[in-house]
């Protein structure tokens, strides 16, 4: 059986000039999505990623990531959208990074698209009615 | 062709009168011609939903024993201070004000979270508000503080009263220098990042009568998603702008001082509102009916978003300097499409009013008339139009 979850990895220094990721793949075979980088002010890695793969080796490869001293979360802040509350006018069509909003071309409906979502939190504040929420 | 509006009436009342949303008469007359959907169409519905910050509510609170008197003195209505220069318990709560102790934007850019809008909103959804209200004293008037909640359904009154609303053409705002800016036309990113719009464009109310040949003061209109009325041209009414052969201003034009009363409106369609860095104001949902008199009229309200064009102004410099250039002109349907060309840069576009939101009120107006529950009403007087020669004046400085 296969699965796929949404994982924050945090890289401590020593570690962030090591080709992981490769082992990810070469030594798991896993599927990797990068949803978000960064090295923090601290020079920590921090990695959002979406992996995919066979359940055994899946554990394997958090296994491995655990003991290589890379700190694994899941994904666990989701943003969602209270229905009742958004308007529908757009103004966080262009602002999200990963194009979760679309808007459809015959109603001019926004949809949101949580699956595309990276929790980056921009929509939150930008949305004149505060339709967006973090849920935990 | 000619109707009267006492004609269309006795069709509504009979639930015979044929009505149409303002998008939906676009596909009618290219199918059937001008002369045929003039004949066969009694009424076009019109809607936006957008945010509209000269929006506020009158409010009679009631007397309490004994009695106190706000005017003169500070009221606040769940922190937000109201205005009181009236008689005793006459308020009158606005869209933008914002809490005395709102950051606003010293924590830049401020999120004005809760503001005047919020109150309205909070008011007709019909929660409890917190008045607190300090005055100085009278012999008539002995009271100096009140602590109390107030709740729509048992003040006097409420009444929504926007001194401008439902703007006739409105500027596509973008931002040209190297930092984001946080304005009334929502987040600008730099360097043509992003370009935002703000009219429902082919479905609002004066897209489709551009002269004002049936909208008028008495107007019986959809206002908050109750019943209101035209009730006066609004402030910085501007007929005299740029306009297409159709007739169409090119700029921002025409505004409506719109009234009704606040206890028979929903909180879906007056909505507290933030934007980030610039303030708090209220989301209003409109709907103006058109009845069609005439051809001419009714070739008014076919207009599509391809054939209205709107200014493209930089917000980084033009606009905050009241400097008159534009980038540039746009069509709607360039604007929906989600991206429109400046500078010959790609640049993509995003909406502040709901265009999904403002074809609901037209089809709820239009719902409405067919069930003969909404009449329409002859204007008492009409707008201000071309030949009335209102020039748009820009505050000139005096030494003093």
């Amino acid at each position: 059986m296969r699965i796929s979850k949404k994982i924050v990895l945090h890289f401590p220094p020593n570690l962030v000039d090591k080709p992981i990721i490769y082992h990810l793949v070469k030594d798991y075979d896993m599927e990797f999505n990068v949803l978000k980088a960064s090295v923090t002010p601290k020079e920590e890695g921090l990695l959002v990623l979406e992996l995919t793969g066979a359940r055994k080796a899946y554990d394997g490869a958090i296994r491995f990531l655990k003991e290589t001293g890379v700190e694994v979360q899941p994904l666990v802040k989701d943003i969602a959208r209270q229905e009742e509350r958004c308007t529908h006018c757009g103004a966080c069509v262009t602002i999200c990074p990963v194009n979760a909003f679309v808007v459809d071309p015959t109603t001019r409906r926004v949809d949101f698209v949580s699956d595309k979502c990276i929790a980056c939190d921009l929509c939150l504040r930008i949305c004149p009615v505060r339709a967006m929420e973090t849920r935990l | 062709m000619t109707k009267t509006i006492e004609e269309i009436n006795e069709k509504i009342a009979k639930g015979q009168a044929v009505v149409v949303t303002a998008e939906e008469v676009i596909g009618v007359v290219e199918k059937k011609g001008v002369a045929r959907a003039a004949k066969e169409i009694d009424v076009v519905t019109t809607g936006t939903f957008g945010p509209m910050c000269s929006s506020g509510a009158f409010l009679n609170t009631g007397h309490s024993k004994p009695r106190i008197k706000f005017g003169g003195g500070r009221v606040y209505l769940n922190d937000v201070p109201a205005y009181t220069g009236l008689a005793a318990v006459d308020l009158f709560i606005g869209a933008t004000a914002t809490p005395d102790d709102d950051p606003r934007n010293r924590n830049y850019p401020g999120d004005f979270k809760y503001g005047g809008g919020h109150v309205i909103e909070d008011l007709v959804a019909g929660k409890d508000i917190l008045l607190v209200a300090v005055a100085y004293g009278t012999d008539c008037y002995p009271r100096k503080k009140i602590e109390t909640w107030i709740n729509i359904k048992i003040i006097n009154e409420a009444t929504l009263f926007n001194i401008r609303n439902a703007y006739q053409n409105y500027n596509v705002a973008v931002n040209l220098s190297d930092r984001t800016l946080y304005t009334y036309m929502g987040v600008l990113k730099p360097r043509l990042g992003n370009a935002n719009f703000s009219s429902a464009g082919q479905l609002s109310p004066l897209m489709n009568d551009p002269y004002y040949k049936t909208i008028g003061i008495g107007t019986k209109i959809f206002l908050g998603g109750g019943v209101g009325y035209v009730a006066w041209h609004g402030t910085q009414h501007n007929p005299n702008v740029l306009r297409g052969e159709n007739g169409v201003p090119k700029r921002g034009a025409g505004t409506l001082a719109v009234i009704g009363d606040l206890k028979q409106m929903n909180s879906r369609w007056l909505v507290g509102t933030s934007f980030l860095g610039y303030g708090s104001t209220l989301t209003v949902g409109i709907g103006v009916p058109i009845p069609i008199l005439s051809e001419e009229i009714l070739r008014y309200t076919s207009v599509k978003d391809s054939d209205i064009f709107a200014p493209i102004v930089d917000y980084s410099k033009t606009y905050p300097e009241r400097e008159p250039d534009v980038l540039g002109e746009v069509s709607y349907a360039e604007l929906r499409s989600g991206h429109i060309k400046i500078l010959e840069k790609a640049v993509p576009t995003a909406s502040l009013s709901s265009y999904y939101k403002a074809s609901e009120i037209a089809a709820t107006l239009k719902e409405w008339i067919k069930r003969g529950e909404f009449l329409l009403t002859n204007p008492v007087a009409p707008l201000p139009g071309v030949e009335s020669g209102i020039v748009f004046k820009p505050l000139e400085e005096r030494s003093i």
